[in-house]
């Protein structure tokens, strides 16, 4: 298929090339896209996003209410009511700081309220753990953002600003949140290129835009916000009458994201150069592959660098990127692993008592395939344990051998990589 | 009431989309406020303590507005000079 | 097509007796605070219109709509969840004539924060609409003395111009009459019952609005809807300090005291009458000062009621009115004077 090369809007030469790290970046993006308030609290490894939020206040570098709150509930708490007060709201966490705002992201996500959220994947206690894992991610997997996995700094900058938009889609009117991996990203400095302030600006369409509602006492339709000029209520008790019918949108419009995620994917290119595969799923040389590793986050750029090794000695190998966890691409996936035959999930987390819970979301994905591929676990990098080429090339030799003997008994489905035996 | 609706129509986030006007808590009252117009000072204590809002001034006169009165008593006790009796409600 | 969903009441003078506050954008109208009864229902409609389904004789609405009477001009009402909160917004109606917003439970200080900066940021920016928006939150004893204390002392710390009102009806009502960090001692409760061997809740209320005075924000006032002029003003000033301001509004509960509905306003004025709480405002310049009926009885020692005043009407204190339980009812008297003592040496209006 040939393609004219595309001219982005601003190419490399026209950003600015920024030495940052993943926190860095984050708060950088956050910056440049026009935030009303910002509210958070402070946690390891995610502290590096509000210390620098705050500097660029101090500075004078941005008009943001920045308001440091006493907890990550009510970092949370805040941005929902900034949010509902008509503000673009934004704030960042990690792990126990997750785990007490979870109470708070069903409401954000309940009461539509575009809020972005940057997580800095760190494992939860006990025992207590600074280092990345993905066990807070899993905690709000049912809160009803959109959740959106960056494997590198450059990623997270983008992915931020891309947040933005996509939260604010006429259509989605949801919360989203940008996941960064502990220390692996957030403390790992990289060269990025950043776009000037106003092309962001531009992008984003300027400051936030407020939906409009229609409600049986006004006449016209007025602005979902907290509007002395047209008095609503937000967050109201609704029973068994109501409770029902008032979630079936709520999926409808995280359903929606699916193709915002990829249009933004796309205008994101036409602006920068860079996409992330179609934005939902970023795959590497998937397509004629017999097995294939589906990956999320920093450990992703590992097992490319492994797969690319093993393509060149001939295994017909490749790497599936999930990009957005939520809403999850049931069919991005299914067509790109359709004509596979082992399919190796890696989790960094555990789910006790249950297989790791994106092979649970592979798993689903395959199911109604007439053909399916073999399917496997492998939870790794828990606590921040590094996962090193080596662990990949072991993992992908065992791998080979699994395909030759066609069939994984079900007490191997779910191995681990890495752990001291 | 309205008929409940399908979730097509209900209004983004779950705002509410009517007024509470529409719910008539009159109907849980057993014991129905009764003014004296001819004792009323139209001091409008009644008025300022009702918590349903169901005292009503129309610029003459004091009123109760049965719809939501829940029959409290709260503006009979308060009357400073007992313009108002609790008439228990018989009916249906 | 508009809906009509306000009936229509003839009202000869005046606006009808319900409607929604509007202010359209760029309207500098700033309501004077009128005591005038007549006038007042000619001229202002309360934030809470009818139709809400909180209990017949519960005092919260009575807060509510005082309080409102007080407001200023454009305002956002945030309530924490509680009794308020539910009964006044049941899907799909709401009972709110202002812009309102529930989150949960324990943030409804922090959410007024995040509602209070986006106002700052939209001004900044030129986005605001108005000269000013004011905030101000109605939450309940649980979401104020224990689940919700942490938010609120974080939002008096950080300085953000809301006023938050607690109504305190001395209990999880809510959720069915459990003690709370806010139930007075020896009070009957589902979760502090009076048994064989307790007789109700072990511990004294806590001092909530002296904890917030501790933070030196710049308003703090006790107050009940009895007192209603007293309420007003308080509320009228704690909107327009510059800063966050605190009022605790005693707000009785027919179900969870045990009384008749009929003697809700009358049973707040006996626990003024009693000293068992006290009428003062608070402010960094003038410290305590006695207000309306306290100060009345600190300047007749007299007027000054036996707890015994408050506590005959109420059936969540009956056992202490039993005769062997007159120690107990000896201790919370004695407890109720050294606090009025103890305010009466603080107030700078008291007579020495």
């Amino acid at each position: 298929m040939s393609r004219l090369q595309l001219v982005p809007k601003y190419p490399r030469e026209k950003q600015v090339m920024m030495n940052l790290n993943g926190d860095e970046a984050i708060a950088y993006a956050a910056k440049q896209s026009y935030v009303d308030v910002v509210a958070a609290y402070p946690i390891t490894p995610q502290t590096i996003i509000v210390e620098k939020y705050s500097e660029f206040v101090a500075n004078g570098e941005v008009h943001t209410e920045f308001v440091p709150v006493e907890s990550e509930h009510s970092a949370m708490s805040a941005c929902v009511g900034a949010a509902a007060a008509g503000a673009r709201a934004f704030t960042a966490t990690s792990s126990q700081g997750l785990a007490l705002m979870v109470e708070i992201l069903y409401i954000a996500s309940g009461l539509r309220l575009p809020i972005v959220l940057a997580v800095v994947n760190r494992a939860l206690s006990a025992p207590i753990n600074i280092h990345n894992d993905h066990s807070d991610a899993y905690l709000m997997r049912d809160s009803g953002w959109i959740m959106l996995f960056a494997e590198n700094v450059q990623e997270a900058y983008d992915t931020t600003i891309q947040a933005f938009k996509i939260a604010e889609h006429p259509e989605v009117q949801l919360p989203t949140s940008v996941h960064i991996d502990g220390f692996f990203l957030s403390h790992t400095l990289e060269n990025i290129y950043t776009l000037p302030d106003e092309a962001v600006y531009e992008f984003l369409g300027g400051p936030r835009k407020i939906p409009k509602v229609r409600v049986d006492y006004f006449g016209e339709e007025v602005d979902y916000v907290l509007n002395p000029a047209r008095p609503l209520s937000f967050g109201n008790l609704a029973l068994y009458d109501y409770y029902f019918e008032m979630k079936i949108p709520q999926l409808i419009a995280i359903n929606k994201a699916l193709d915002v995620i990829k249009q933004v994917n796309e205008e994101w290119y036409e602006l920068t150069g860079r996409r992330y595969g179609n934005g939902l799923v970023d795959p590497y040389m998937v397509e004629d592959a017999d097995i294939v590793i589906v990956a999320m986050g920093s450990g992703a750029g590992t097992i490319r660098s492994v797969v690319k090794k093993y393509r060149e000695r001939g295994l017909k190998i490749g790497l599936l990127r999930v990009r957005s966890y939520r809403p999850f691409p049931h069919s991005d996936i299914r067509n790109l692993l359709r004509n596979t035959k082992l399919v190796v999930v890696m989790d960094r987390a555990i789910g006790p008592g249950q297989y790791g819970a994106l092979y649970l979301d592979i798993a689903s994905t395959l199911y109604h395939e007439r053909s399916r591929p073999i399917l496997v676990d492998y939870v790794y990098g828990l606590g921040g344990r590094d996962l090193s080429p080596d662990m990949v090339s072991t993992m992908i030799n065992q791998l080979v051998k699994d395909l030759e003997r066609g069939y994984i008994p079900e007490e191997e489905r779910l191995r681990f990589l890495g752990v001291r035996g | 009431m309205a008929t409940l609706r399908s979730w097509r129509e209900i209004p983004l986030g779950g705002v509410a989309f009517r007024l509470s006007t529409d719910v008539k808590t009159g109907d849980w009252r057993a014991l129905r406020p009764v003014i004296d117009q001819s004792k009323c000072t139209k001091c409008m204590i009644c008025w300022l303590y009702c918590p349903d809002m169901s005292i009503i001034w129309d610029g003459e006169k004091v009123f109760v507005n049965y719809d939501y009165c829940k029959g409290c008593g709260i503006c009979a006790h308060e009357c400073p000079v007992k313009a108002i009796t609790m008439v228990p409600e018989v009916g249906e | 097509m508009v809906v009509k969903t306000i009936p229509e009441i003839p009202v000869k003078k005046g606006e009808p007796p319900y409607k929604l506050w509007i202010f359209e954008p760029g309207e500098k109208k700033e309501f004077p605070l009128v005591f005038n009864l007549r006038q007042l229902a000619e001229q202002r409609r309360p934030a809470l219109i009818p139709g809400h389904r909180l209990c017949a004789g519960c005092a919260a609405p009575i807060v509510v709509k005082l309080a409102s009477f007080a407001f200023r001009g454009p305002t956002i009402v945030v309530s924490a969840t509680g009794c308020l909160e539910v009964s006044t917004s049941i899907y799909p109606y709401t009972s709110w004539a202002v812009p309102w917003i529930h989150n949960a439970f324990e943030n409804a200080a922090a959410t007024a924060s995040g509602i209070e900066a986006a106002i700052k940021a939209l001004k900044k920016t030129g986005r605001l609409k108005y000269d000013h928006v004011d905030v101000v939150v109605f939450a309940g004893d649980g979401g104020t003395y224990d689940i919700g204390f942490q938010a609120l002392s974080g939002m008096a710390e950080r300085g953000h111009d809301v006023l938050y009102i607690l109504y305190d009806n001395e209990a999880y009502m809510n959720t069915g009459i459990q003690r709370s960090g806010g139930t007075p001692k020896f009070a009957w409760t589902t979760t502090s019952p009076v048994g064989s061997v307790l007789p109700g809740k072990g511990e004294h209320k806590k001092p909530i609005a002296d904890i917030m005075v501790a933070h030196r924000i710049p308003y703090v006032a006790t107050a009940t809807p009895a007192h209603w002029m007293d309420l007003m003003k308080k509320v009228r000033k704690g909107i327009e300090v510059n800063g966050p301001a605190f009022i605790h509004a005693l707000s009785s509960c027919d179900r969870g005291w045990r009384h008749e509905e009929a003697i809700s306003i009358e049973i707040l004025r006996r626990a003024v009458d009693t000293c068992y709480f006290p009428l003062w405002e608070w402010t960094p310049e003038t410290g305590y000062l006695l207000t309306d009926r306290s100060l009345v009885i600190a300047r007749n020692p007299s007027l000054k009621q036996p707890i015994d005043k408050f506590l005959e009407v109420q059936g969540r204190f009956r056992h202490l009115l039993r005769p062997e339980n007159k120690e107990l009812l000896k201790q919370l008297q004695d407890y109720v004077d050294a606090v009025w003592e103890d305010l009466l040496k603080r107030a700078s209006n008291a007579p020495r």
